[in-house]
């Protein structure tokens, strides 16, 4: 099942550039599992060193904060999006 | 200029002054370095250097990231330099700490800048850095306050603007908004949608300065000038204690930035205030991760008259746990009928009127007091970070209006009744 990865521009010097790659993947962990087998730079800048992710990275699915659902184990669903980006922005 | 280098929270890697926000390394926030070491040593001639100054922030730019100094002789009323902000009156509130039974409360009252809130300040910090980095284009995420204070400030300097905003925000602040010319974009979503999309789109826009996006270390540096006043409002003092506002945490750090700068060369008397954050009870990530003594938020979907608080995802949180922690003070939240209360508490006793945020930080404020958790002797500072007239809902049925007829008799007859001749 095809899902489309975005890439925020500031981890695009560790995927070649692309700002969306399409891999496979029924859950984000599958999802990134597969992102990282194509951009092996990205697992470090995404994960911490116990495979979580790391504190200031943000990711969506379907625009919903996978915080907010089962996290890793969030299902994908097929040409869904799964969107990467920094947590620190804003301020009122 | 006195600032040196963008630096990461987190991992300390040190990037140029540029437009950018994140660390390329670990994701996390970026910070302005300064050296402040030409400065050192002559304490009396700095604080002579800031008397002397503009009537508006730019009275402190040696502490601010620009490298142009101080943006022109501008003052309050006129301005070479954009709309100015700053200098907001600071007042003994002794109604109020009567009525708390605290022996001196001070308001900070920074709904009386251009757009009505302490936004202007960051702003302000922002779109000059922006101009500097060739910028022609403002935009924010915001949740109605920034909104206002981006749109004006373009408007001053006759650059173009996008504000991005949830669009359920209240109609006060999308018309104070729309009126400078500006790009309304209402964003069907709430405000952590509004922040998604738009550091998105920062990445793709080349020429938008985000003020609190990619220009969000420079923004954040504003939020100390609120501290430098305070001190020198107070004679080059510290108070005790500050009640502040919490969102994404980044004013309530950059107060005790502000304050801990003057403290280290020697500019102001005292030590660093306890600090007390404030948060609305449905939107409360920071203050639910101090009462159970962890070091990082856990997101919420907000749910909260506060709209300016309304910050599920706050950014500075871990850094605001730390501070609460380490200088003594500590995160309340308040319900929304606390809020209601505390806008009305601040009203009855000191004249100002604030938005649900100031009711948020006023209700802390009478929480803390009930607690005994101030001691009668301190010094204690409120900041009032917005105005009443945007969140009038707030007050709505908050009182009765008495109705008559025009004439005499009709008002002798109702005010009889009241018994308040």
């Amino acid at each position: 099942m095809s899902v489309k990865v975005k890439i925020p521009t500031q981890l695009r010097a560790n995927s070649g550039g692309e700002g969306e790659v399409v891999v496979e993947g029924a859950v984000v962990s599958e999802v990134l599992d597969a992102l990282f087998a194509v951009h092996e730079e990205l697992r470090e800048r995404i994960c911490d060193e116990d495979g979580g992710l790391r504190r200031f990275v943000n990711v969506y699915v379907g625009g919903e904060d996978i915080r907010f659902e089962q996290g890793l184990d969030t299902p994908v669903p097929a040409g869904g999006e799964v969107q990467i980006l920094p947590a620190v922005a804003g301020g009122r | 200029m006195p600032a040196t280098a963008l630096k990461c929270r987190e991992c300390s890697t040190e990037y140029a002054l540029e437009a950018r926000f994140v660390c390329e390394k670990c994701f996390g926030p970026l910070e302005v370095k300064y050296d402040y070491s030409a400065l050192a040593g002559d304490p009396a001639g700095i604080r002579r250097r800031i008397q002397a100054g503009p009537q508006n922030i730019w009275r402190y730019h040696d502490f601010l990231p620009l490298e142009g100094g101080s943006p022109g002789p501008s003052t309050r009323g006129a301005s070479r330099a954009g709309l100015p902000a700053g200098c907001t009156p600071l007042m003994r509130a002794d109604r109020l700490a009567a009525e708390l039974g605290l022996k001196e409360v001070w308001v900070k009252n920074d709904a009386a800048n251009p757009t009505h809130s302490f936004k202007d300040r960051v702003v302000s910090v922002a779109t000059h850095r922006a101009r500097e980095l060739g910028f022609d284009t403002l935009a924010c995420a915001s949740t109605g306050n920034l909104a206002n204070a981006v749109a004006a400030q373009a408007s001053a300097f006759g650059m173009r603007s996008y504000v991005f905003i949830p669009s359920d925000l209240e109609e006060q602040k999308i018309l104070a908004t729309g009126v400078y010319g500006t790009n309304v974009v209402a964003v069907k979503g709430n405000y952590d949608d509004v922040n998604r999309l738009c550091t998105e789109l920062s990445g793709e826009r080349e020429g938008w300065a985000f003020v609190n996006v990619n220009m969000r270390p420079y923004y954040a540096e504003g939020s100390k000038t609120l501290a430098y006043e305070i001190s020198e409002q107070l004679g080059f003092r510290t108070p005790d204690r500050i009640v502040s506002p919490i969102a994404s945490g980044s004013l309530f750090t950059k107060i005790a930035k502000g304050f801990q700068e003057w403290i280290d060369l020697g500019i102001t008397e005292g030590t660093l205030p306890k600090m007390n954050g404030a948060q609305a009870t449905g939107c409360s990530p920071v203050a639910t991760a101090y009462a159970n003594g962890h070091d990082v938020c856990r997101p919420v979907k907000p749910d909260t008259i506060a709209k300016s608080l309304a910050i599920g995802n706050p950014a500075d949180g871990p850094y605001a746990l730390e501070l609460a922690r380490r200088s003594g003070g500590g995160i309340d939240m308040v319900t929304d009928d606390e809020i209601r209360e505390g806008i009305s508490l601040l009203a009855r006793t000191t004249g100002v009127f604030t938005e649900t945020a100031g009711g948020v930080t006023t209700a802390v404020l009478k929480k803390l007091a009930e607690r005994g958790e101030i001691d009668p002797e301190e010094r204690v500072v409120i900041v009032i970070t917005g105005e009443g007239l945007k969140t009038l809902d707030a007050v709505r049925d908050s009182f009765t209006t008495h109705t008559i007829e025009p004439n005499y008799d009709a008002f002798e007859a109702e005010f009889a009744v009241a018994g308040s001749r």
